[in-house]
């Protein structure tokens, strides 16, 4: 069996990119909130991926991904269709608990749009009223607002330039949805920590309960290393094992994003050091080529 | 043949023969295998100081029983591919448990040579014997006459090697499910290489791939599929959990969450298993540490700070609350770390952790500790002493305090649990689902290797005889010399014989 074949790639933008991973088994056992950790090759580190999208029926697993640092842009140059990760464990951590709620606000903030979508499809299917709310930097850099509409009953797109849809950050969004709608049960949120952060701070007021997915640095996403361990309430929580899904008004996103930096240094001299073996590498081609 | 004349305690050498090591200094600066291992000469020697005594506490001593004496004096006799044949009969993974065994409070611990003399090294031979099957490719591989059974083993740690190899022994189609990219569990992403390296480990696992065990990385059972699943759909006749503790334990005390506070198991496994140690050619990174602080003495705690010295840290420093003779670790892990330049605060305590304005950590403020009356495990509980607060400057403080059970199968089975979190089982190891045994530190808390085997032996037995397979330590016929049975058991008894391959 062709398993962690990639079958498919779209490319959003020059950064963001999407690859449908061949897994049968993963695809029937994945459920919304779930995540993946993946290795490209032998060398690679693990990074902890949330599920875009599963689909039983082919036996694949979609990941959407943005080209940040080494090892997502050297994903970004390698992976193309018909070749193969070296691993890819899952699906990890609780699934979202897709409750009773009869009217729920779907939010994504950039990359963060593909993970919530599951979560809004299992709504629309459990027979809630969905409303869609995405956020980008700009009009080019949308992507699946044709998915979202096909599940959403409203749609709220948000750009920072205004270039797509209303002008301004998510919550504007999720406050036009609040302004419309007095009955909203829940908001799901998923997007870098700041917004979600934002979004907490937003519905804290209206008093309306937010789930929110939490990425923070792993390395087996089975509860063995602690350092994916957040503060939820006056508790330490491990993403990994007992999330990622937390409520999001008792996450502490400052703690939260301070610990997300902890390995800036060597991650900027792993991306250093790619992008000139990269420069050298293409400067080799481009003599032998002459 | 005359009888050998008999040994007395004066008749042997007396000194215990020392185990050539790395010089500390040099060590301290590489991965490389800080003890070297017997030489041929060596070995001759040390088994010579085994009085061959008919009481034979050592066997009692060991986990798994192995015939420690007959191993002895095969390696006397020189020969030793007999050695190798008796240990394997019990144990499969001699050249790891030869350096990982606590044997001061195993084996070693009641030899009779050890009342009067220091102990017979009978870990050194042990691991000598591993090493030389290793070097010079020895297998035993049985042909093993399938008897329809499928057995699935949940973690490719010591508890669940040690019970595939039993089960696929008596004619089981084994796999065993690993939710890392590479089999070995602790013995993995655990123990550093300087103690146990890795190609080790990896010679061990082709063992068990000859003996037609599968291996299936990259699979988290309880979210890939459950275990209920396995025993439904997937056709198991029997699944056996050994998925290890390790939930790592912090103290909650304020600063826990400042970056460069971590984990051992954080440290271990980016340094061993992702190889962080050489990144950039390896992509994990791991933070490097200047000023180390490790909490904790046990053998993870060891590992931790003789990783960090080797990582290039300029101080590394280990806190523990007790003092170094209630220590968990192993005497030699120790006296090993005291040489390398490790400084050991015993009878400390952190109270909390301190910060820079960029939430690293800077300091670690402390408490002294005495000793006061024993506690429920026997050891005396540790007291602070009023007023002897201080604090140690610090960029990196490493917990190794122990851990808490794996969450994840209880949170996807109905494996009944007990107040810890860690999976219930009976005496013979069955949990509470018809067809489902546990063993090692998911059943008991963290604990050793060698214990871990054990376990994952009795479990075995169990699942046997619930499989209506013979139990291979039950004697149905005349006993004969261990060089005669295969793996333990009676050629009468089962459907294979020892092939020898090499």
């Amino acid at each position: 069996m062709p398993e962690l074949e990639i079958v498919d790639r779209k490319d959003f933008s020059d950064v963001t990119y999407l690859l449908e991973v061949r897994h049968p088994l993963m695809a029937k056992a994945a459920k919304p909130g779930q995540f993946v950790i993946i290795m490209e090759h032998e060398h690679g580190e693990r990074i902890p991926l949330t599920i875009a999208d599963f689909d039983s029926a082919a036996g694949t697993i979609t990941l959407v991904i943005q080209a940040v640092g080494k090892t997502t842009r050297e994903m970004q140059q390698n992976c193309r269709v018909g070749t193969r990760l070296f691993a890819m464990v899952g699906p990890m951590g609780i699934p979202s608990h897709i409750g009773v709620a009869k009217k729920v606000v779907c939010v994504g903030g950039g990359l963060g749009v593909a993970p919530v979508y599951p979560q809004a499809r299992a709504y629309k299917q459990g027979g809630a009223y969905v409303i869609g709310v995405l956020g980008f930097r700009n009009k080019d850099l949308v992507f699946w607002e044709d998915k979202f509409r096909a599940v959403c009953d409203e749609l709220i797109v948000c750009t920072d330039d205004g270039s797509a849809g209303i002008k301004g950050l998510v919550t504007a969004g999720i406050e036009q949805a609040i302004a419309a709608h007095a009955d909203i049960d829940e908001v799901i949120a998923i997007g870098p920590p700041v917004m979600m952060k934002g979004c907490a701070d937003l519905t804290r007021k209206h008093k309306i309960k937010t789930m929110v997915s939490l990425n923070p640095v792993m390395v087996d996403g089975t509860g063995m290393c602690g350092g994916c361990r957040v503060k939820i309430g006056d508790r330490v929580k491990f993403a990994c094992v007992d999330g990622p899904d937390f409520d999001g008004h008792e996450v502490d996103f400052d703690d939260l994003m301070a610990r997300l930096g902890r390995y800036k240094p060597s991650e900027r001299e792993a991306l250093t050091q790619y992008q000139e073996t990269c420069r050298l590498r293409s400067q080799i081609d481009t003599a032998g080529g002459a | 043949m005359a009888a050998a004349k008999k040994k007395t305690i004066r008749t042997i050498p007396q000194e215990r023969t020392p185990m050539p090591e790395q010089d500390p200094k040099a060590r301290a600066r590489n991965f490389e295998e800080v003890a070297k291992g017997y030489t041929v000469e060596m070995a001759i020697r040390e088994a010579e100081r085994c009085l061959q005594c008919a009481d034979e506490p050592c066997v009692r001593g060991c986990p798994v029983s192995i015939d420690i004496p007959a191993f002895i004096a095969k390696i006397s006799e020189k020969h030793y591919r007999g050695a190798y044949d008796i240990i394997t009969d019990t144990n499969l993974l001699p050249a790891v448990c030869g350096r990982v065994c606590p044997q001061e409070s195993q084996c070693e611990g009641v030899c009779t040579v050890g009342d009067t003399l220091e102990p017979v090294a009978i870990g050194r031979l042990e691991r000598f014997v591993g090493d030389m099957a290793r070097s010079e490719g020895w297998r035993n591989v049985p042909y093993i006459e399938p008897r329809g059974f499928r057995v699935g083993i949940v973690g490719s740690g010591p508890a669940g090697m040690a019970c595939a190899a039993d089960m696929a022994k008596a004619g089981c189609e084994v796999v065993v499910y690993e939710a890392f990219h590479e089999p070995g569990g602790v013995l993995k992403y655990g123990i550093p290489d300087f103690r146990l390296p890795n190609p080790v480990v990896d010679v061990e696992i082709e063992k068990l791939k000859e003996l037609g065990i599968r291996f299936e990385c990259n699979t988290l059972v309880g979210r890939l599929f459950t275990v209920e699943q396995m025993l439904t759909e997937m056709g198991f006749d029997a699944v056996f959990i050994g998925t290890g503790a390790g939930y790592p334990s912090f103290m909650n005390i304020p600063g826990e969450s400042l970056n460069g506070v971590l984990s051992a198991n954080e440290l271990l496994t980016r340094c061993n298993l992702m190889r962080g140690r050489d990144f950039p050619n390896f992509d994990t990174p791991v933070q490097p540490g200047r000023h180390v602080t490790v909490i904790g003495a046990g053998n993870t705690a060891m590992d931790a700070l003789r990783v960090s010295k080797r990582l290039g840290a300029e101080d590394v420093r280990c806190i523990y609350r007790r003092s170094r003779a209630e220590a968990p670790a192993r005497v030699e892990e120790v006296h090993h770390a005291i040489e390398e330049g490790i400084d050991f605060h015993w009878l400390t305590t952190p109270v909390e952790l301190l910060g820079d304005a960029e939430n690293n950590v800077r300091a670690m403020r402390c408490q002294k500790m005495e000793l006061g009356e024993p506690d429920d495990s026997g050891r005396r509980k540790p007291v602070p002493v009023a007023g002897s607060e201080f604090e140690i400057e610090t960029d990196m403080v490493i917990y190794a305090i122990g851990t808490n059970a794996n969450p994840i199968l209880g949170q996807t089975s109905r494996l009944k649990l007990n107040k810890w979190g860690y999976i219930e089982t009976d005496d013979n190891l069955a949990t509470s689902l018809l067809g489902v045994w546990a063993g090692g530190d998911i059943v008991t808390g963290a604990a050793t290797v060698i214990q871990a085997m054990g376990a994952g032996r009795r479990a075995a037995r169990a699942m046997k005889a619930y499989l209506g397979l013979r139990d291979t330590d039950v004697i149905y016929g005349e006993q004969l010399p261990s060089s005669e049975r295969t793996f333990g058991l009676h050629p009468a008894e089962h459907g294979y014989a020892r092939v020898r391959l090499a």
